[in-house]
């Protein structure tokens, strides 16, 4: 059985009277691909703001490790080891991509008392980031402000960040939307070289990639859980097929 | 422009702002000696306006409770030692910044800048209206502190021109250290709460303590500034805590350009500067005063910071077209 990093139970999330979640389970395994599908406004965007702290559940529990973690904010969950993406880019602009990922590589190591001690001169700090930008596939872009990058580049400097702060536990929101075709399969690469030694959530709208990369899918509508399994079986399944592949058709048509 | 150019430039005007003494009068030593405080106050809020992206509207809590403090700590019929009241004055003026910190920090945007004038009208009610602060009329200090320490007194603050050079070195020292602080890891936290405070918390940065810490240096370095306004003028009121000397004060830091230190102590001086002149032309100097700031908001954006690399672009545009 392989090793269970993150595991949810029962997270239900109401706005008001609508349940954005209703009892959604799930279980993030290292070395596993757990995609999150469902339609436009299924919940989630919601379930993944749970998990990664920016948003706290009604009900349910969350484990870390076998450790209850539900009530730890956004930053604890990065610090234990919980690192997410986000589905509009979310970087610093300004600043170039590899201080996008020094900053996140930092964080492991943050030394705020050494007030007199140039940051860049950290070496392992600069060589963290520089890792991850070589991994995220942005080696040579590393000077380069990241507001001036490519929609691709963005997307591929967001993973970056998550992997320099050496997230065990990537969630990763979307990372292929907006792509084209060429950047989409160089992503679809990436993840697959990723989630070799990590565990990660995958929520896309993409298809193709979700079922070229994912281990486990599991299909979300309405805010519940409505299958769970490996890609063939929700490839087959009738529910799935008319509850959310079905509606996709009938909207394309 | 070119960092080695800029460096050379600072260095001229130091070289410059240390020879005065020796050709200029008492009198207008005194008034570079007022612009060089201020631009010590300036540079401190930059660190939080300019930095951090807290725009703080209530900055002259720090400046005016440390000025106090230089008159209130001080013995009623002798000098204070110089080396005990100036760290004392300082620590007050951050405990303050921690203590208002705390609850000011959990707003952001407009809210923290009604909360933190809200705060600094606090501060200011209590020492106009309280016996504690003299009330409007403020208090005279009788005695400049005294620099004796171990039997040898390096300098003596009853000379004007002694005075203005511990305030330039305290300039110099101020200017360093946040030149150090902005370079090393916490201060990039800062630019980076800056730029996505919300990216830097899902990286894992507890903010608000690093929030918290640049808050209170920037209230212990403006206590700094107050602490030597106080002495340089010998008398407190509770104008330095006014809603108006924050306003002044941050005007510097736009005026000069945000984020940028040297830009604040030039933003010192040319408001200031213009403060004098056009005080010398006419009692609606603030007219003109008003005038000169919509028309440098409105056509130097950058402030005076970014105002060289323009010229300098300005120039190459010329040449290429020659």
């Amino acid at each position: 059985m392989a090793e269970i990093l993150l595991k949810a139970d029962g997270l239900t999330r109401h706005f008001g009277g609508l349940a954005a979640n209703q009892d959604v389970s799930l279980s993030l395994e290292r070395g596993v691909l757990h995609a999150l599908l469902g339609p436009n406004g299924a919940g989630k965007s919601t379930c993944i703001n749970m998990l990664s702290g920016d948003l706290p559940p009604t009900a349910g529990r969350i484990h870390y490790c076998s450790k209850d973690i539900t009530r730890l904010s956004a930053y604890q969950r990065s610090r234990i080891g919980i690192g997410r993406s986000y589905q509009r880019t979310n970087i610093f602009t300004q600043f170039s991509a590899l201080e996008n990922c020094r900053l996140a590589a930092q964080s492991r190591h943050p030394r705020p008392w050494r007030i007199f001690t140039d940051a860049l001169s950290l070496t392992d700090t600069l060589e963290r980031a520089r890792a991850a930008l070589v991994e995220a596939g942005l080696g040579a872009r590393a000077s380069v402000i990241a507001g001036t990058l490519s929609h691709g580049e963005q997307r591929q400097l967001e993973i970056a960040m998550v992997l320099a702060t050496d997230a065990q536990v990537l969630l990763l929101d979307e990372p292929l939307a907006g792509m084209g075709s060429n950047e989409s399969a160089q992503m679809v690469e990436l993840l697959n070289e990723l989630k070799k030694t990590r565990a990660i959530l995958l929520v896309e709208h993409d298809m193709d990639a979700v079922f070229a990369v994912a281990d486990r899918v599991t299909v979300l509508v309405n805010g519940q859980v409505l299958e769970s399994g490996s890609p063939e079986q929700i490839r087959n399944s009738a529910e799935v097929q008319e509850a959310y592949l079905g509606v996709e058709e009938a909207v394309h048509v | 422009m070119n960092s080695r150019v800029s460096t050379f430039f600072k260095l001229a005007v130091l070289l410059g702002l240390a020879g005065f003494p020796f050709f200029g009068s008492v009198f207008y030593t005194e008034v570079l000696a007022k612009i060089l405080i201020l631009a010590i106050f300036a540079m401190s809020l930059d660190l939080l306006v300019g930095f951090t992206g807290l725009v703080s509207f209530g900055h002259a809590a720090y400046f005016g409770i440390a000025a106090y403090m230089a008159v209130l700590l001080a013995p009623q019929s002798e000098a204070a030692s110089l080396w005990i009241i100036l760290p004392l004055a300082v620590l007050c003026a951050g405990i303050a910044a921690f203590v208002i910190g705390i609850f000011v920090l959990r707003t952001k945007g407009i809210y923290f800048i009604m909360v933190t004038l809200a705060f600094s009208q606090m501060a200011y009610f209590i020492f106009h209206d309280t016996k504690l602060g003299g009330g409007s009329d403020g208090i005279y200090l009788d005695y400049r502190p005294d620099a004796t320490i171990a039997g040898f007194t390096p300098f003596d603050f009853n000379q004007t021109s002694h005075l203005y050079f511990f305030v330039l070195a305290a300039l110099v020292a101020v200017y360093v250290f946040l030149t150090l602080l902005l370079r090393s890891p916490f201060g990039r936290v800062l630019v980076g709460i800056r730029s996505n405070e919300h990216r830097m918390l899902s990286l894992g940065y507890a903010t608000f303590r690093y929030k918290l810490a640049a808050f209170t240096i920037a209230g212990a370095l403006a206590g700094l500034a107050g602490f030597l306004y106080a002495v340089l003028f010998g008398f407190v009121t509770p104008e330095y805590l006014s809603w108006h000397k924050s306003g002044d004060v941050l005007l510097m830091v736009i005026l000069g350009g945000m984020g940028n230190l040297a830009g604040a102590v030039a933003g010192a001086f040319v408001l200031t500067g213009l403060q004098e002149v056009f005080a010398d032309w006419t009692k609606h100097w603030q007219l003109l005063m008003g005038g000169v700031i919509v028309l440098a908001v409105l056509f130097m954006p950058g402030g005076l910071a970014a105002l060289p690399g323009r010229i300098v672009a300005r120039l190459r545009k010329g040449e290429n077209n020659g």
